[in-house]
């Protein structure tokens, strides 16, 4: 059984390093497409973590709902302009290095505080049934509401899009 | 000691998995390039590959030998990283559904219960490794090829998972073992309409012709792929043959029976054989049509999609449910 253990820790820690590494560069990076794909590297490695807690249903939906997002993304970035090289270079000259420090400690001490604040419990022993049919119902019946209203606001986005395109085009053919 | 006493059974099944899975993509890419050049020359009247071996079956290894030989060129003005990295990335996603896909009763690596979903899921890891390339490449053209093919591929996504939805209706399952073993009477009879809703999305999702918009040669030159040379373009031609491999393997899973079959003299392999012959006869389908017909425009393919393809397919699912409820 050893081996398992050592294989199941190897690739706890791959996936650590390729969100945090998919964070940086999402961070750091000054071309928006680099930016992007670290932001997707960074969800695989979420993915992965999930894959590696036992439930890849999480997983898949990770990968589903978010690398396709990353795609659809990209192209509108690309859309709304691509950064040229030497713009790309003028931004993080460290004009607002004052500002950004200050936003990056406010933030690490929120979570410093609260994180230290919290009494955590140890985690629980599988309450009961965490299947997928247990996830499905539990949506569908109980929280049922909330589901329903998800999907009202996706509609409303949806048709707000539409509206938008439309008027755009119409002006455009005038 | 203790290390080797735990070299069990299950370590090396998922060694014999991984080596399985880059067998079937070299192995794979070797067989339908070769077909696919020669079925295109008897589709049009010539011979095809005749010169290396007995009617040119050593062709494509020759041709593996060259392609591996040629210089890797990368245009001066192109995003490097990205450049190198997008014929690796679309090599992943190929390789990951190969451990899903139940090959015969036993021969499966992993019987995930969301099968069809990790499926569909590493299917959208394509798509970003084609836009990368297409972008890393600063060239118009593989732009333009790389923003049709995530059109075309966020589209045709949505008919696909409608049409095969409707068979997870019946067998109340997404693992594509029960699927299989769910199928007393092939799919294909009882859902005649969801079976050509899949194909349909089948040429579009692998970027072929019809549907190559992509990569279309009369407008874009290669499409994503024009900047890319030797290995790099081999590897996206590779990623080609094995996303057709998996597509047809859904769709023996879901439409025809999967291992089903009559039995053959070797008991413990019929299913396997009768798998492979499935998803290469619907291989032989994918190459008839390309040569056959020519390539639509893009307006007609979108159109094709949203107004067809993905209401016929809700009508499809709705019909379906109503049946299975009563």
């Amino acid at each position: 059984m050893i081996v398992y253990r050592y294989i199941a820790e190897a690739l706890f820690y791959a996936f650590m390093i390729l969100t945090f590494m998919g964070g940086y560069m999402a961070v750091r990076s000054r071309m928006l497409m680099h930016a992007v794909l670290g932001l997707a590297v960074s969800l695989l490695g979420v993915a992965g973590l999930y894959f590696h807690l036992g439930s890849p249903f999480l997983a898949t939906m990770q990968i589903l709902i978010y690398v396709g997002a990353v795609c659809i993304m990209i192209v509108l970035g690309v859309m709304l302009g691509n950064t040229p090289d030497q713009l790309a270079a003028k931004n993080f000259k460290g004009r607002n290095l004052v500002l950004a420090l200050g936003a990056c400690t406010a933030a690490f001490m929120t979570l410093f505080v609260t994180l230290s604040q919290t009494r955590f419990a140890p985690a629980a022993e599988r309450v009961g049934d965490m299947s997928i049919r247990f996830i499905g119902e539990n949506l569908l019946f109980q929280y049922c509401l909330a589901f329903e209203l998800i999907s009202v606001i996706l509609l409303t986005a949806i048709i707000g899009a539409i509206i938008l395109a439309r008027d755009g085009r119409e002006e455009t053919a005038k | 000691m203790e290390t080797l006493n735990s070299i069990t059974p299950e370590l090396i099944r998922i060694v014999m998995a991984v080596v399985g899975g880059v067998v079937i993509v070299f192995g794979n890419a070797l067989v339908m390039g070769y077909l696919e050049r020669k079925l295109a020359g008897h589709f049009q009247r010539r011979p095809g590959p005749m010169e290396v071996g007995f009617h040119g079956i050593l062709q494509l290894l020759i041709d593996g030998v060259k392609l591996m030989g040629k210089q890797l060129v990368v245009p001066a003005q192109a995003d490097k990283k990205l450049f190198m990295l997008a014929p690796m990335l679309s090599f992943v996603p190929v390789f990951l559904p190969l451990l899903v896909i139940p090959f015969s009763d036993k021969m499966q690596a992993f019987d995930l219960d969301v099968g069809l979903l990790f499926i569909l899921a590493v299917a959208a890891i394509n798509v970003l490794a084609i836009l990368v390339g297409g972008w890393g490449s600063n060239n118009k053209y593989s732009l333009f090829g790389a923003f049709r093919s995530v059109a075309q591929n966020v589209a045709y996504e949505i008919p696909m998972l409608i049409s095969l939805l409707a068979i997870v209706f019946m067998t109340n399952t997404f693992s594509l073992k029960g699927i299989v073993e769910a199928q007393n009477i092939w799919f294909v009879v009882l859902q005649p309409v969801a079976f050509l809703i899949y194909l349909v999305c089948m040429v579009a999702e692998t970027n072929r012709a019809p549907f190559d918009l992509p990569e279309a040669e009369s407008e874009l030159t290669a499409g994503f792929h024009t900047e890319y040379s030797g290995m790099g373009f081999s590897l996206f031609m590779m990623a080609e043959y094995t996303n057709m491999f998996i597509c047809c393997s859904i769709a023996t899973v879901f439409f025809l029976g999967g291992t089903s079959g009559i039995p053959l003299p070797y008991f413990e392999y019929t299913g396997a054989i009768w798998f492979v012959a499935k998803v290469y006869l619907l291989m032989f389908f994918l190459v008839w049509i390309r040569w056959t017909y020519p390539r639509t425009r893009f307006d007609q393919l979108m159109n094709l999609c949203w107004k067809y393809l993905i209401p016929f397919s809700l009508v499809n699912l709705l019909i379906t449910v109503v049946v299975v409820k009563l």
